[in-house]
C-alpha cells in the first residue's frame, strides 16, 4: 500500500491539492466575478475531457466536437422549456441523446481516415449548427433559448447561488476526471492508446478498432452532452453560437495547452486558458490572433502541452539520477551519444540458447 | 490441416501481385515461403491473416471458412504475425507493448474500468503475467522497463516477434524476421523461431536468407510474380529447375 502510494505520490498531491483549491476557492475567491469564470471554465473543461480521449486517446481529430456540446445544451434547454422536465431528468436525457447521436455519426465517419476524418467531422459540427440555427420554431433560431430554468433543488440542496452552482459543476467535474482517470489507466486505455499508436497493429493483436472507436466516441459525447446540459442552466440562455467550429476549436486549444491524452491536461489547460482569456480583455477582437500565435508554438516546440511537457520533464530528471546511481551516465555533453541508446548487444544472445 | 488456401488471388489495379495460390500449412509444421523481390510472399501474408481482403479464392483456418472476417478476427482465432518493417507501439515500454498484445484474450469494458471491477484487476494482472512470459520467451525480461525506442534493432525485432506470440497464435508468420540483422544474431533468431514452433506453435516463415532457411524449414513454397511456382522439402525445391531459374541460377544461394 505504501509502495503504491509513493509509486503515485505525483496524482495524489495532484487531486488532493484539486480538491483542496476547489473547495475553498470560492470562500477565498476576491470577487464574484471569478467565480463565474471559473464555473464556466470547469464546465468548458468536462467538454475538453470528452475532447481528450477522441483527439488525445484514440488519436481522431473530431471537430464535432461543439457540435455536440450545443445538441446537448439544447436537449437539455428545450426538454426543460418545452416539456417542463426536471433538470435532473433533463441532464441525462440530454447526454443520452448526444451519445446516440455521436454513434450514428461515428458509424459513418470511423469508415474514413486521417484528413477525410476530419473533414467529415467538422461537416457534421457544421450540420448540427445549422439545424439548431435553421430550425427556428423548435430552437428560436438566431435569437436563441431563452429562460432555462436553473438546476432544480435536490431536496434542501438549491442552486440559486453562484457559489451552489459553482459547487455543482464542481463535483460534475470530479466525476468526470475520476472516470477519466479509470478509463486512462485500465486496459481499456491501453486499448485507445493503442488504436492512436497504430491502428493496424491493434487489429492484428485481435483489437475491435471500429467499435472501441465507437466506445470511445461514445464515452466522449456522453460527457460533452452533459457539460451542454449544465451550460445550458447555468447561463440560461443559448444561442447558435455554442455550437460553431470556432468553439471546437477553442476545446482543441485548451486541449492542446493542457496536453493531450493525460488525465490533468483537459482542466489545466481550460483553466490557463481562461486566465489567458481574462488578462486578454483589453485586446478584443485580437484576442484569436493571440490564440492562433500560441497553438503554433505548442505544436511546434511544446507537442505535449503543459502536463505532457512537465511529464517529460520529470521522466528525464528521474533517468538521470538512476543512470547517476548506476553509474554509468555519460560524463561529458554529448559522450557517448550512441553508448546513450541502450542496445541489447551480445548478452541477449544467452537468453535465446539458455532455455 | 491448419491452413488451407484455394486459388487465392490478390490484384492491385491491373497488378496480380498473388495468383491462384493453392497452399497447405499442417498443424505443427515450420514452412517457409521463399521468392525474387515483390514475388508476392508479404501479399500472400497481408491476406491469410486478414489484413488484405483477397480479390478471389478462400481461405481456410482449421476447417472453417474465414475469408471474409474482419482483420481482429483473424487473430481472435490464432493467425498471429509480424511485419516485414518492425511494428511496434513506439510510444511506450517493452512491457506494455506486450501487455496490450494480450487485450483480445481479456473481456474487461467500460464499466469494468471505471468500478474497477474484480474482472478487470484479475485481468490487468493476467496481462501482465502473460507480458513477462512471453519476454522472459524472447530474452528481454531485463529490459522490460525500457522505452522501445531506447532497445536496440535486433531486440526490436524478438520483441515484434514476442508482440505476435502474446496473442497466443496457432500459426506464426514471421515477414523477414532476419532483415537487417548479422550473423551471430541470425543464429540467435533462428534459435528463437526453432523454440518457438517446439512449443506448439506452427510456424510460416518468408526469408530471403537461404541459409536458415534451409536449415529451419520443413516444406517451403516458392513464389515467383504471384504464381506458386514449387513447393516441397529444402533439398527438392533447391534442386527444382524453375526455382533456379527465377533466382537467376541460384546466386542467392550463397
Ligand atoms: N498495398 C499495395 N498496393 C499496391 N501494390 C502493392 C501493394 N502491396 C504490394 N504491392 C505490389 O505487389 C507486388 C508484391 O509485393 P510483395 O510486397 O508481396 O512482395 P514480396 O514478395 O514480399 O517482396 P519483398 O521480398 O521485396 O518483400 C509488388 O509488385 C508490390 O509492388
Ligand atoms: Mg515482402
Amino acid at each position: 500500500m505504501l509502495s503504491f502510494l509513493k509509486e503515485h505520490k505525483f496524482k495524489f498531491i495532484g487531486y488532493g491539492l484539486l480538491l483542496i483549491i476547489g473547495i475553498i476557492f470560492p470562500i477565498v475567491s476576491p470577487n464574484r466575478y471569478y467565480l463565474t469564470v471559473a464555473t464556466l471554465g470547469f464546465i468548458y473543461a468536462i467538454a475538453v475531457y470528452g475532447l481528450n480521449l477522441i483527439v488525445g486517446y484514440l488519436g481522431q481529430l473530431s471537430l464535432a466536437q461543439a457540435g455536440f456540446f450545443g445538441l446537448g445544451a439544447y436537449t437539455s434547454g428545450l426538454l426543460m422549456l418545452k416539456l417542463d422536465l426536471n433538470f435532473w431528468l433533463a441532464l441525462p436525457l440530454a447526454a443520452i441523446i448526444t451519445t446516440i447521436l455521436a454513434v450514428l455519426v461515428g458509424l459513418i465517419s470511423f469508415r474514413t481516415k486521417g484528413h477525410y476524418f476530419v473533414i467529415l467531422t467538422l461537416c457534421i459540427g457544421v450540420i448540427i449548427n445549422l439545424v439548431i440555427e435553421k430550425w427556428d420554431s423548435l430552437t428560436g433560431g438566431v435569437r436563441g433559448l431563452i429562460g432555462i430554468p436553473l438546476p432544480n433543488p435536490i431536496g434542501p440542496l438549491e442552486f440559486k447561488t453562484l457559489e451552489s452552482q459553482y459547487y455543482l459543476v464542481f463535483v460534475f467535474l470530479l466525476i468526470t476526471i475520476y472516470v477519466m482517470n479509470r478509463i486512462s489507466s485500465s486496459l481499456l486505455g491501453r486499448t485507445f492508446r493503442s488504436i492512436r499508436n497504430s491502428e493496424d497493429l491493434a487489429s492484428t493483436l485481435g483489437i475491435n478498432v471500429m467499435y472501441n472507436k465507437l466506445l470511445g466516441f461514445a464515452i466522449a459525447a456522453f460527457f460533452t452532452g452533459i457539460a451542454g446540459a449544465l451550460y445550458a442552466s447555468y447561463i440560461r440562455f443559448l444561442g447558435p453560437e455554442i455550437s460553431t467550429h470556432h468553439l471546437t476549436f477553442e476545446f482543441l486549444l485548451f486541449l492542446l495547452i493542457g496536453g493531450q491524452a493525460t488525465v490533468a491536461g483537459p482542466l489545466v489547460g481550460t483553466l490557463i486558458a481562461s486566465v489567458i482569456t481574462e488578462s486578454l480583455q483589453f485586446a478584443q477582437e485580437y484576442r484569436m490572433v493571440i490564440f492562433g500565435l500560441m497553438l503554433i508554438l505548442i505544436v511546434r516546440f511544446f507537442p505535449g502541452g503543459a502536463v505532457g511537457e512537465a511529464r517529460k520533464l520529470k521522466v528525464k530528471v528521474t533517468d538521470f539520477y538512476n543512470r547517476r546511481k548506476a553509474g554509468n551516465y555519460p560524463s561529458g555533453p554529448g559522450a557517448g551519444s550512441s553508448k546513450g541508446k541502450l542496445g541489447v548487444p551480445s548478452k541477449g544472445e544467452s537468453h535465446v540458447t539458455k532455455n | 490441416m491448419l491452413l488451407k488456401t484455394e486459388h487465392l488471388t490478390k490484384n492491385f489495379g491491373g497488378l496480380t501481385a498473388l495468383n491462384k495460390v493453392d497452399f497447405e500449412i499442417n498443424e505443427g509444421e515450420l514452412v517457409a515461403i521463399i521468392g525474387p523481390n515483390g514475388a508476392g510472399k508479404s501479399t500472400f501474408f497481408n491476406v491469410i491473416s486478414g489484413f488484405y481482403r483477397p480479390s478471389s479464392g478462400t481461405i481456410k483456418f482449421m476447417g472453417k471458412e474465414i475469408t471474409n472476417l474482419e482483420t481482429h478476427n483473424f487473430a481472435r482465432l490464432g493467425i498471429g504475425r509480424t511485419f516485414q518493417t518492425t511494428h511496434l507501439f513506439t510510444d511506450s515500454t517493452v512491457l506494455d507493448n506486450l501487455i496490450i498484445g494480450y487485450r483480445s484474450k481479456t473481456k474487461m469494458g467500460f464499466f469494468d474500468a471505471i468500478f474497477y471491477s474484480p474482472r478487470s484487476r484479475r485481468e490487468e494482472n493476467m496481462c501482465r503475467e502473460k507480458a513477462e512470459e512471453i519476454l522472459d520467451f524472447i530474452g528481454l525480461l531485463e529490459f522490460k522497463n525500457y522505452p522501445v525506442a531506447n532497445i536496440s534493432q535486433e531486440a526490436a525485432k524478438r520483441l515484434a516477434i514476442g508482440l505476435a506470440l502474446v496473442t497466443e497464435p496457432r500459426l506464426l508468420l514471421l515477414d523477414e524476421p532476419a532483415a537487417g540483422i548479422n550473423h551471430g544474431e541470425t543464429t540467435n533468431l533462428a534459435n528463437l523461431i526453432k523454440k518457438i514452433q517446439q512449443s506448439g506453435i506452427t510456424v510460416c516463415l518468408i526469408e530471403h536468407k537461404m541459409k536458415m532457411v534451409m536449415n529451419l524449414a520443413e516444406k517451403i513454397m516458392v513464389l515467383n510474380y504471384g504464381t506458386k511456382i514449387a513447393e516441397g522439402t529444402p533439398k527438392e525445391v533447391s534442386e527444382n529447375e524453375r526455382v533456379i531459374e527465377a533466382y537467376l541460377g541460384g546466386v542467392e544461394h550463397a
